[in-house]
């Protein structure tokens, strides 16, 4: 990839730092590497199910959760052990924002709503574990995620509100002559929904990483004043934990909001 | 802007951009929602719910219990106070019989004591009384004898039956 990138250097020039300070004392970084995904057990290319590093993280993900919500509440028990209790931690935060922002009758779908919040904070976080694979941070995996949310809350709207929930575009409050134009405004923000979603969580990951492994690059290559990159990175770290939580976060309670709208869609 | 290049290979840019993993990315990411969402709904969701509602049911109960216990406690209380002071009254009630009894009983005692007593000094008296008529009888006839002893001794002719009559005249006088 070095010598393609020495060839190409120059049109991509502004896209990556690394690939631009390349050629230079050392400065060796590529920090969008961590975001390829690669077959595990080949060389050969990625088809379908090929199991690739994203395979591998995100059954890591899955296994995370089991290890929290299955295996650390199998004793049941009315006094929880500690994990027990992170877990019921999960369950109360999710359920209660889920009570809270779309209503009591949108907790039939607090599982799938559990499952999002889960899936994104296990990833997230265990996509900051060193030699880690995010992927979170593939726009084909928070493309997913969002346009899933979109087209089940826009389903879901029609069946349960019929027509009416063509109202969510009509802000009956609002003058008579503006209610075109906020009809316009509101369908254009309405459909922008899935890719800021989307786009938002993939973004804030991806940032946050190669940050990281821009601050880790240049760690290498200072020596001795390798401590002000490390300190850093240290700082970076912290944020990047608060990050994932919070994109985690901010997923999920969107999500609420989005069901609220497809559930009670009169402003 | 990697939309120009193909193949993870050529990824200078962003390798989320590369069309040609999406397949593998969604095939494997709906796989793993799909299992974190069985897990959820059918084990983990059901199981925390029903513990958390169990601690609720169980808090409620508690308080409920700690509640009822506290009236049976003061109910308790209660009746012991009560149950103290019927002892209590009972003890003062009991002390004053057995008081009565006693005193019943000891006068009881006393008056035989007194009657045996009184019988006693009766008997004794009678007793007393018999003993000094036979002592009187005796001294008058030793007296008898002596007089007789005198006047024979004396010279005279002694009459005893006059003797005796002034004897008998002396002693009576007593």
């Amino acid at each position: 990839m070095a010598d393609k990138a020495t060839g190409e250097g120059a049109s991509h020039a502004a896209e990556a730092a690394g690939h631009a300070a390349e050629g230079g004392s050392g400065l060796n970084i590529h920090p969008m590497d961590q975001f390829v995904v690669e077959p595990l057990f080949s060389d050969g290319p990625v088809h379908m199910f090929t199991v690739t590093n994203s395979t591998l993280w995100l059954a890591l993900a899955v296994l995370g959760v089991a290890l929290l919500l299955v295996v650390g509440t199998r004793g049941r028990a009315v006094v929880p052990s500690r994990v027990q209790s992170v877990a019921e931690l999960a369950y109360g935060f999710v359920h209660k924002m889920v009570e809270d922002v779309a209503g009591k009758d949108a907790l039939k779908f607090f599982p799938y709503i559990m499952t999002l919040f889960l899936f994104i904070a296990f990833s997230n976080m265990l996509a900051l574990l060193p030699m880690s694979f995010s992927p979170t941070s593939q726009i084909a995996v928070t493309a997913v995620l969002g346009f899933s949310v979109f087209i089940a809350v826009t389903v879901l709207g029609f069946v349960l509100n019929g027509s009416k929930f063509l109202g969510l575009f009509w802000v009956s409050s609002a003058p008579l002559v503006l209610r075109p134009i906020l009809a316009v405004i509101e369908l254009i923000s309405y459909f922008v929904r899935p890719v800021s979603h989307s786009v938002r969580l993939a973004g804030n990951i991806m940032a946050g990483h190669a940050v990281l492994k821009v601050f880790a690059g240049f760690a290498g290559a200072l020596g001795l004043f390798s401590f002000i990159p490390i300190l850093a990175i240290t700082g970076i770290y912290a944020l990047e934990l608060l990050v994932a939580f919070i994109q985690a976060y901010v997923f999920t309670i969107l999500t609420c909001v989005y069901l609220k709208d497809a559930l009670h869609p009169s402003h | 802007m990697a939309t120009e290049t193909h193949g993870a290979e050529s990824a200078s840019g962003m390798p989320q951009l590369d069309p040609s993993t999406y397949s593998n990315q969604i095939f494997w990411l709906v796989l793993a929602l799909v299992a974190i969402y069985l897990l959820l709904s059918r084990v983990a969701l059901p199981r925390i719910g029903a513990v958390l509602a169990e601690r609720q049911g169980a808090i409620t109960n508690d308080i409920a219990a700690a509640e009822e216990l506290k009236l049976k406690a003061a109910e308790a209380e209660k009746a012991y106070d009560k149950a103290l002071a019927d002892a209590r009254a009972e003890a003062a009630e009991i002390t004053a019989e057995t008081k009565a009894s006693m005193q019943a009983e000891l006068d009881a005692a006393l008056a035989k004591a007194d009657a045996e007593i009184a019988e006693q000094q009766k008997e004794s008296a009678a007793r007393i009384g018999e003993i000094r008529d036979s002592a009187t009888a005796n001294v008058e006839a030793v007296a008898k004898d002596t007089a007789e002893a005198l006047v024979a001794h004396l010279g005279g002719q002694a009459d005893s039956g006059q003797i005796a009559g002034v004897v008998s005249s002396k002693m009576g006088g007593r």
